[in-house]
Formats: C-alpha cells, structure tokens, sequence
C-alpha cells in the first residue's frame, strides 16, 4: 500500500524517514497540535507550496528546465477561482469553473511558451518566461476591472469553509469544528493527492526521460526521444499543477493580489525551496517548503531579538534586522548550490549510502 | 552535391539591391518602426518627442545589456545578476551625487550639475570592483553550466538586493534633476527634453567608442576572434580568461553606469531596479542575437521605440508590446537579429 502510494520512491536514509513522517503528521494533525490562527495558516501554506515547489522540481530538478514564470501559472490558478467567486457567488460550481478556467489557461500558455522558446536554446527558456511573467504580472494589475489591480480580489467562499460553519457542536479534542477545520483538511488532502500524482509521474517512464533529458538533451534526442515535446509536456504539467496550487490558495486565503500570488518574491521563494530542499527528488519539495516557510514566519522573530541584543554594533543590527531575513536565505542557497545541490535530501540520501 | 552555392540557388530574384536589402535588413528594423508609427501617432509633433524618448529609453538599456551580451557570447556565461550591478550602481551614483550637491550648492533643492560627472565614474568604479569579486565568487566555479549559472547569479541578486537594503535603507530614494537638465527645448511646436537628447549622446558615444575598440584595436579583435572561437584563441596563446574578466568589469561597470543614468531618468532609485530592468535588458539580448554588440544596439532601440509609442497608443500594452516584439523578431530570425556565428 505505502510502496503503491509512494510509487516504489522512498525516502531513503533514516533521519529523512524520520524526518518527512515528521513533517506529514504534523500538517495532518496540524489543527489540533498547533491550534491557533497563525500556526494553521502557516500550516495551509506549506501544504499549498509543497505542491507549488514539487511541480516546479518536475521542471527544474527533473527536465533541467529554469522557468521563471511559475509564479504566473500560480496566479493564473488563483485568480482564475478569485474571479469566478468574486463574479458569480461562494458555489462550488464557481470554485471547479474558475479552476477548470484557469487550468485551460495555464496549460495553453505553457505550451505556447514552450513552442517558442523551448526549441531554439534551453536558456532562452529562462529569459523568455521571465519576460513572460513580469509582462502578465502587470497586465493583471492594470486589467483592474478583471483582477481588482493592485487591491486585488476579496471574495466569499463557500460557506462550508467559513469559520461560521459548524461541523458540530461540541469541541473535538479542545478545537472548534469549523469550516476553517475543513477548509484546511481540503487542502491538505488535495495537496497530498497532487504530490503523490507528481511522485507517480516522476517514477513512470515518462519520468525516466525527463531524467535523461536532463542528464544529456543531445544524446536523449540520438536514442529517439523528442526532447521538445518531452520538455513542453513537463513544462505543460508544471504549469497545471501550479495552478491547482494557486487555486488552493485563492480558497485559503480568501484574497487574491497581485503581491500573494504573481509578485517575483514568490518566484525567488520557491527557487530557494527547491534548491534548499534538494532539486530532483519530490521530497526536496517537503523539506524546502516545510523549512522555508517556518522560517520566513519564525526566523524573523529570532532575528528580531538578535538585532535587539546586538544594538549598539554598527552594521550588525541592520544585518539582522527582521526584514533581512532573505540575504540570509540568500548566501544559504548560493553556497547550498555549490557545496549541495541536491539539497538537503541528497546531502541526507548520501551520508546513508557513505 | 550541387556545385550552384546556396544564395543565387531558388528563386531567380537575387538582383544585387535584394541580397544588399537582406543583409540591411535588421539595421533597417529601426527606421521601419519608425515610419510605421508616425501615421499611427498621427502627430509629427507627438512622434518626434515620442521618437526621442524611445531612442533614449533604447541607449540606456544598451548602455546596460551590452556587458550582458558581451559576457554571454564570450564566455557562455548567462548572469542574471548583471541586474545587481544597475542597482548597486545607481545607489552609489545617488550618494555620491546627493554628497557633492551639498557641499557644492549647501541648501539647494535640486543635484548640482557638476555632480553627476564624478557620480557616474564612482558609480562606475564600484560596480567594476564589484565585477571582479563577483566573477571570481559567484561565476568563476560554474563555468560551463547553465543551470547552476542561473541559479546562483540569481542567489547573487537576491544577496546584493538585501545588502543594498542593509546600507541604504529600504526606502527610496529620490534624485531630483539638475536645472539645466530638466525641461525642454522648444523647436516650434516640437519639446525636445533635455535629459533625453543627454542619453542619446551619451549612449550613442559609449556605442560607437565600444564599436571602434571592438573594430579597431587589437583587444577588440581578440574579444570578437572569443566570441567566435574561444578555443582557438586559447591555442593561440591568448589567455581568454583574463580577457574575459576585463570584459566582465567593463560590462559590469557600464551597467553601474546605466543605473544611474536610469536614476536620473526616473527621477527616483529603489532596489528592486535592476531586476525589473533585466527584463528589459533580457529581451533586448535575446532580440539582437545573444553575444552581438550590434544586435543589442539595435534591439534596444527597438524595445525603447515600442515601449513609447505603444505607451502613447495603448498604455496598458506598454512591457507587452515588447513580449510580442520579441516573438515576432524571433518567428523571423530565431537566432536573433544579428545571429553571432559560434563554432
């Protein structure tokens, strides 16, 4: 059962077992460890990035593919939802709609942006989609008829997924039952779905060629493979799952922005997820994102209290002041790609077989 | 095997003026852009200033991207960090600006003029140190792979983005033009802004100075003679690595300078410039052809043309008019305008 879920792709390594069972009970049980309003958020949003960082391991540590426009197939997903709710009232009908939409819309660009510059040179790719995403990150914050611009959208959710909603009366285990209790089991189930969808793509076959791909583009393509439609169907599935994740948010949240879902930051965010975690193996995406985010809520505390006790030092304090926490994920990621660029997951997956 | 070369081969219409418009014809791109936009401004008046501006725009992201380019066809290096430097350049162009304007003119409201001179060559200074450290860090130990290039120029960005934060301060910062480069000149019913027609000259300086090193002198030579065929300079006996760390300062110190010609542009620094340049500076490279001087001349003026004329016509298509530039220069010539030809 395990080995089917999993698709034969384990771990490996005691501390990683140790480590993502750990991570997995604690998101599944996140509601009644961590109560409290900030710690089911944080736990919401890890789940909704594991999704959004796996799918970009797909192109990145998979194909070999750098795009800079996940962060658009995200937001494509999460205003695709945000706008049909917004338009057409909290239903369920509105939520599968917008997705349905924005999958369509995602996927289409993907491969249109993979026709163009996916043949010519695998760098091009990652000029091209950066250009892409900032031209579309503006169009969204000027279509501001479409997208609430810079405000963006505040819209009602189902009422099932509203803290109104009671599932019952009576406390379970010292929680309230509420639809927000929902809200995030919805998440986390479709957030774990998606990943072993992804885990069981990137054990077939088709994975093995990605793989290739990666290793060796030119000797992939002498063995007969057509590495141009191998590469545009990964970017394609990338690109949908993205979606599904920013789909996830925009339900989460109940506000969809230009700043939470397209702005680059996030893109700079899951980069540094993915190579933090470990580029080409689905559980880099567990750890990275796990990691990041307890970070990004959490550290910023820490530092806070260091640039409080180092006051009177000349530059220090301005090193550790809370918002710089990213130049310190920064040098992280800078030296974790030349001394690990597998990450953490490789370097743990090493030390076991050493 | 045909004896017949491929050229007169097809068609029978290679009349010398066609094969001499073909080889014109991405210089040609530009005036065509050009010609087609004054009916649809409509206004000759409105097109002269909106031509001047492009062209403007068009000189300070070829100030810009050339380095990138330059270090792209020579090395195969890709920096996406290349954007830090425009920042790093800009905010050290500022203080040094905004220091010597209060010592030269205590209590004015405006830059001093004179400042701006040794702001630049500051600017320049720093951001050209900055390269060396940068390629011996950052780029040096993943020579020959994109991926890693990629994603750790990128980590250099992030880096300098947050370290500009640290010293500056996350605010930004506002840099009010001189005097006598604000305002217009009045010819009839035509403006032509000043600070304009000081980026134009400027730029087109540092283009034909980079044209005549490149064509003229015998490190031009052996940088064109790398971009083509780095190993064979090798063989030669030409260490191309230090001349690509030479290339890599002067590429890095011409995007300081860009940064702050851009700052007085905008009026106004932030951090986050240099990145939101990039993709600028990105499409214009990929436009012209990555590694061709010429190529990024070319491409960008044609972005800056495009970006004011459509900004004139149709604001809100503004940065996507150059997205579809980009696709249809492509469509024409996937390699770019002017292709550089690799081994």
């Amino acid at each position: 059962m395990v080995r089917w879920l999993l698709s034969g792709d384990y771990p490996r390594g005691l501390a990683l077992n140790l480590g993502i069972a750990a991570i997995v009970l604690a998101l599944l049980f996140a509601p009644f460890l961590f109560p409290g309003t900030r710690a089911l958020n944080t736990a919401a949003t890890i789940c909704i990035f594991i999704v959004l960082v796996a799918s970009y391991d797909l192109l990145l540590g998979y194909t070999g593919i750098v795009s800079f426009a996940h962060t658009m197939f995200y937001g494509i997903g999460a205003y695709g939802v945000a706008i049909l709710l917004q338009r057409y009232g909290a239903s369920w009908g509105a939520v599968f709609a917008g997705l349905g939409f924005g999958l369509a819309v995602s996927v289409l660009l993907a491969f249109v942006i993979g026709l163009f510059s996916l043949r010519v040179k695998a760098i091009f790719f990652a000029m091209v989609t950066l250009a892409v995403a900032s031209a579309f990150a503006i169009l969204a914050s000027q279509l501001s008829g479409l997208t609430g611009g810079e405000d963006g959208l505040t819209y009602r959710v189902p009422r099932m997924l509203t803290p109104a909603f009671r599932l019952m009366d009576e406390q379970l285990l010292g929680v309230t039952m509420n639809g927000r209790i929902i809200a995030y089991y919805l998440v986390f189930v479709v957030s774990a779905v998606a990943f072993l969808v992804m885990m069981r793509i990137v054990n077939s076959p088709f994975g093995r060629v990605l793989a290739s791909i990666r290793e060796n583009a030119f000797r992939a393509e002498a063995l007969g493979v057509r590495t141009v439609v191998y590469r545009s169907l990964a970017s394609c599935l990338a690109a949908g799952f993205a979606t599904l994740a920013g789909a996830l948010m925009a339900l989460w949240l109940r506000y969809t922005g230009p700043d939470v879902t397209l702005s680059f930051t996030i893109m700079v965010d899951i980069l540094l997820m993915v190579v933090i975690g470990g580029m080409g193996t689905m559980y880099g995406a567990i750890v990275g994102a796990a990691a990041f985010i307890l970070a990004q809520n959490y550290l910023k505390d820490l530092m806070g209290h260091m640039a409080e006790a180092t006051a009177g030092i000349p530059v220090l304090p301005d090193l550790l002041h809370p918002d710089r926490w990213l130049l310190w994920l920064g040098l992280l990621f800078i030296l974790s790609v030349y001394f690990f660029p597998t990450g953490i997951v490789g370097r743990l997956r090493k030390s076991r077989q050493a | 095997m045909s004896p017949v070369p491929e050229r007169s081969a097809g068609t029978g219409l290679s009349h010398p003026l066609v094969e001499r418009l073909r080889a014109a014809a991405p210089i040609l791109t530009v005036p065509v852009l050009m010609l087609l936009a004054l009916p649809a401004t409509g206004d000759p008046s409105a097109w002269v200033t909106l031509t001047l501006a492009g062209l403007a725009m068009g000189m300070m992201i070829f100030v810009m991207a050339s380095g990138l380019t330059l270090v792209f066809g020579l090395m195969d290096v890709l920096n996406f960090g290349h954007g830090a430097f425009v920042s790093i350049g800009a905010f050290v162009g500022a203080s040094v600006m905004l220091w010597l304007s209060g010592l030269l003119d205590p209590g004015g409201v405006t830059l001093h003029l004179a400042a701006i001179l040794p702001a630049m060559i500051a600017a320049m200074v720093v951001t050209g140190a900055l390269g060396v450290g940068f390629e011996k860090i950052i780029i040096r130990p993943v020579y020959g792979q994109h991926l890693k290039q990629i994603l750790i120029t990128m980590g250099g960005l992030i880096v300098a983005e947050q370290l500009i934060y640290v010293f500056w301060g996350p605010d930004e910062i506002p840099l009010p033009r001189p005097d006598a480069l604000r305002g217009a000149l009045v010819f009839g019913d035509v403006a032509v802004e000043k600070y304009r027609l000081f980026a134009v000259v400027l730029g087109l300086a540092i283009f034909l100075a980079m044209h005549l090193l490149l064509a003229r002198t015998k490190i031009g030579l052996l940088i064109r003679a790398g971009v083509e065929n780095g190993e064979m300079v090798e063989a030669l006996g030409y260490r191309i690595k230090r001349l690509f760390v030479g290339v890599f300062v002067v590429g890095s110190a011409l995007a300081g300078l860009g940064g702050v010609m851009w700052g007085l542009y905008q009026e106004v620094i932030t951090a986050q410039m240099g990145m939101e340049i990039m993709v600028l500076v990105f499409i214009v490279v990929i436009i012209g052809g990555l590694g061709s001087v010429e190529g990024c001349f070319l491409g960008a003026l044609l972005v800056g043309l495009m970006a004011n004329y459509t900004g004139f016509l149709v604001p809100k298509l503004a940065l996507g008019s150059n997205i579809f530039l980009m696709v249809l220069i492509l469509m024409w010539r996937p390699q770019g305008l002017i292709p550089v030809a690799k081994r």
